[in-house]
């Protein structure tokens, strides 16, 4: 009896004493500093869009108190490097072109039109619309307002508000970024089928648009193929996007998550090579590489902890949705995504928001806690697997 | 050039800002703005200074791509050092009351960092006769005013960590330091509650020891006679509990290891079930000590997971770790100093038997029952 009753503990306990001697031996050692031996070793390369736009003491001299037109053309170009790279420092250097008006309460009406493109990049939702409302105050008809509004709308999830201001685009511009913006709102209210032929006709009757625009409207079309369930559309468009423009690290980041979920890890890996500079990339690099058991997954996990951690030390919170899934799916800590995801899920509301809710709380086994945010997704219809799967889970589970 | 903006311009401009309007559409992939990372540790009337500063933000201050090749090479650095100095020292002040503090000889690295390659800088600042006091940051406050610096201050072995930036530059290095006993009576405060909240831990070593005070002989007990036997037998139940899961604990946050919670708490409820059916249908009656070290260790993990959740000071986490555990033993020592004089009392009742170690096992498998079906399968299956 003792002999039966104690062998099982003996191997569990082997077991644990196993794992933790693995893990013992897999902590790793920081990079330390160095002194190159050689001139020509290259240390940083600078993102193309950067390379043009010069120094910030250039800047500082060019931009005086009277040279706002100078000031609005630098920012422009700063917010548009930083959106290609996904490098929020390139938002910094902007507002420190701006700086001469930035925090006047009512600064001239372009530059309250970058600031909230600012704000809303920092997830200051407010702090955007409320600039952006100024904006249309003074230019009712501002059509970069419009869309800027649209697109905070439609994060936020209020999305009647989002399709009154895509409908303001109306003959404002050009009528692949108006089919766009609609098509998107519509993907988010259970009309996917419909806003993916309204977009697919748009971007027939557009063959030559500019290119961002292309790319943008390419990757809309991408994810509304992937939300009614037609993957090979969905990776079709994704190839045209990405070869219809110049680096957008939120495509990347998106056909990543689109072929993580198809159990495509190996091509993940291939298209994000060496991507570890942006959080987003980091993030969908290290998810790969966790299921295809690759070596450099430990690395890849700190730095994204550390990276989350200094995030949090300094109040920002456009990290909260990567945050949680890092913790759920790269760290196994399902109460702490829970709360990271609720959190992110207060202020921004898009389908991976929604996605993440509920598989930290599934996870977590505290489905009740994800049972308003379920609600909100079957209310709107959203589509798209494995989304409502999710919702069908929590809220098939513990209902009264 | 802004007095007469082309037509050029003015197509750059609009472009520039279509381009900069569909961002918000696509989700944001970066989240940290530009930061740089300040090591100073405090040696009596000398601060060394180790700072990393992204290469990024010295080529959008001071222009390091001579050639315009895009790439940033160490010659291109080394022949921009004296500047880069000269910005970085102005940009950082560590003064002794009013006096500011004269630096040293700057050497210069370079580190490759997930996020770029950074410029490393290592000097010592001597501040004469007194320790220095306060640390100014102003390092690219006009040029980026979204710029941070990450400090971490290292002072008598103990290590803080502060956030700086145009509306927080001065840190009071003196006032720094948060006293260890403040870090440790929070974290010795979460063991206790993580213990009385987290009644699994309580259930599993209350059914370990409701046998104590009874002598197994045959197929039955009896109530132990004297309290010196009681108290070996509860001793070495909840010291091997403790030792326990405090390798496991130690083991898992020292080497940073996070373990799926899900199969953790399924365990622990695993546990919590075997304790009780050990009272009901003894197999190991008289080695109870070694069903809670085996057990423990499962236990430990649990407790690794929250004090994974709750996070751990850094320069500090030996002293957290050993302050939450204490925390955890203080609060089932707390338990056990009550529950244990009252059985000892109990035991020669008739009804100890049937019902406080039968029944009350009884219900104690089941409620473990019921957690390992929570936790497995994701139900609620009891209202808390």
């Amino acid at each position: 009896m003792h002999r039966r009753g104690d062998s099982p503990w003996r191997s569990r306990c082997q077991g644990v004493l196993t794992a933790i001697l693995a893990w013992l031996v897999a902590t790793t050692a920081p990079a330390a500093p160095f002194v190159p031996a050689e001139d020509d070793l290259v240390l940083e390369r600078l993102p193309r869009v950067a390379v043009g736009l010069g120094t910030g003491q250039q800047a500082a001299a060019d931009v005086g108190r009277g040279a706002l037109s100078a000031a609005i053309a630098r920012a422009g170009d700063l917010i548009a490097a930083g959106r290609a790279e996904g490098d929020p420092r390139y938002l910094g250097y902007a507002q420190g072109v701006l700086a001469p008006w930035w925090d006047e309460t009512d600064p001239p009406t372009s530059v309250r039109l970058l600031r909230a493109r600012i704000r809303q990049a920092r997830h200051d939702f407010a702090g955007a619309l409320e600039d952006l409302d100024a904006v249309l105050a003074a230019r009712p008809g501002d059509a970069h307002a419009w869309l800027l509004k649209a697109g905070i709308e439609q994060v936020q999830g209020n999305l009647a508000a989002a399709r009154r201001s895509c409908a303001a685009l109306h003959r404002r511009m050009a009528p692949l970024v108006v089919a766009t913006c609609a098509s998107r709102v519509d993907g988010l209210t259970g009309a996917a089928g419909r806003g993916y032929r309204r977009l697919q006709g748009a971007l027939w009757r557009a063959p030559s648009a500019d290119p961002a625009v292309m790319q943008w409207s390419l990757g809309t079309l991408a994810e509304l193929a992937a939300a009614l369930g037609d993957a090979d559309a969905a990776e079709r468009h994704y190839r045209e996007a990405l070869a219809a423009g110049g680096r957008d690290v939120g495509l990347l980041a998106r056909y990543a998550d689109f072929l993580l979920d198809r159990g495509r890890p190996a091509e993940v890996l291939a298209l994000l090579d060496g991507e570890t500079r942006a959080d987003g990339l980091l993030l969908r690099l290290a998810l790969a590489e966790r299921v295809t058991g690759s070596p450099a997954f430990r690395d890849h996990r700190a730095e994204l902890a550390v990276r989350f951690e200094a995030a949090r030390q300094r109040g920002l919170r456009a990290h909260l949705r990567a945050a949680a899934r890092a913790a759920l799916h790269l760290a196994d800590r399902p109460r702490e995504a829970l709360m990271l995801a609720l959190d992110g899920w207060s202020i921004h509301r898009e389908p991976a928001d929604a996605r993440i809710v509920l598989e930290a709380a599934l996870a977590a086994g505290q489905s009740r806690a994800a049972r308003p945010v379920a609600q909100w997704v079957q209310a709107n219809g959203t589509e798209g697997e494995p989304l409502r799967a999710l919702v069908g889970a929590v809220l098939g589970k513990g209902a009264p | 050039m802004s007095r007469a903006p082309s037509v050029a311009r003015a197509i750059v401009v609009h472009l520039s800002c279509t381009l900069a309007m569909l961002a918000p559409i696509t989700p944001a992939s970066a989240h940290q703005p530009g930061a740089s990372y300040l090591e100073v540790e405090l040696e009596g009337a000398r601060a060394q200074v180790r700072w990393d500063i992204a290469l990024r933000d010295l080529h959008y201050a001071l222009g390091l791509d001579r050639d315009g090749d895009g790439a940033i090479t160490w010659g291109e650095l080394r022949g921009r050092h004296p500047a880069i100095a000269g910005l970085a020292l102005a940009g950082l002040r560590i003064a002794a009351g009013e006096r500011t503090c004269a630096t040293g000889l700057v050497r210069h690295l370079v580190e490759h960092r997930g996020d770029g390659g950074y410029a490393v800088l290592r000097f010592t600042a001597d501040c004469g006769a007194r320790g220095p006091d306060t640390l100014e940051y102003r390092l690219f406050a006009t040029l980026d005013p979204s710029h941070r610096g990450l400090a971490r201050i290292a002072a008598n072995g103990r290590v803080t960590s502060a956030v700086l930036g145009p509306d927080r530059p001065a840190l009071s290095l003196a006032a720094g330091a948060r006293p260890w006993t403040a870090v440790a009576t929070d974290y010795a405060r979460e063991g206790v509650r993580h213990v009385w909240l987290g009644i699994d831990h309580l259930a599993f070593l209350v059914t370990l020891l409701l046998p104590a005070v009874l002598l197994r002989a045959g197929r039955d007990w009896v109530p132990r006679s004297g309290g010196r036997a009681v108290a070996i037998d509860a001793v070495a139940v909840v010291t091997a509990f403790t030792v326990a899961h405090s390798i496991t604990l130690g083991a898992a946050v020292l080497a940073d290891v996070s373990l799926p919670a899900r199969p953790v708490e399924v365990a622990i409820a695993a546990t919590v079930i075997v304790a009780a059916l050990n009272n009901l249908v003894p197999f190991a009656p008289a080695r109870r000590w070694l069903l809670a070290f085996a057990l423990g260790l499962v236990h430990g993990l649990g407790f690794a997971g929250a004090l994974a959740e709750l996070g751990l000071p850094a320069g500090a986490r030996l002293l957290a770790l050993a302050a939450f555990n204490l925390g955890v033993e203080a609060g089932q020592l707390a338990v056990v100093a009550v529950l244990l004089p009252a059985l000892y009392l109990l035991r020669r009742r008739p009804l100890y038997r049937p019902l406080v170690l039968g029944l009350g096992s009884a219900a104690v498998a089941l409620l473990g029952g019921g957690w390992l079906v929570e936790r497995a399968f994701d139900l609620q299956v009891w209202p808390v």
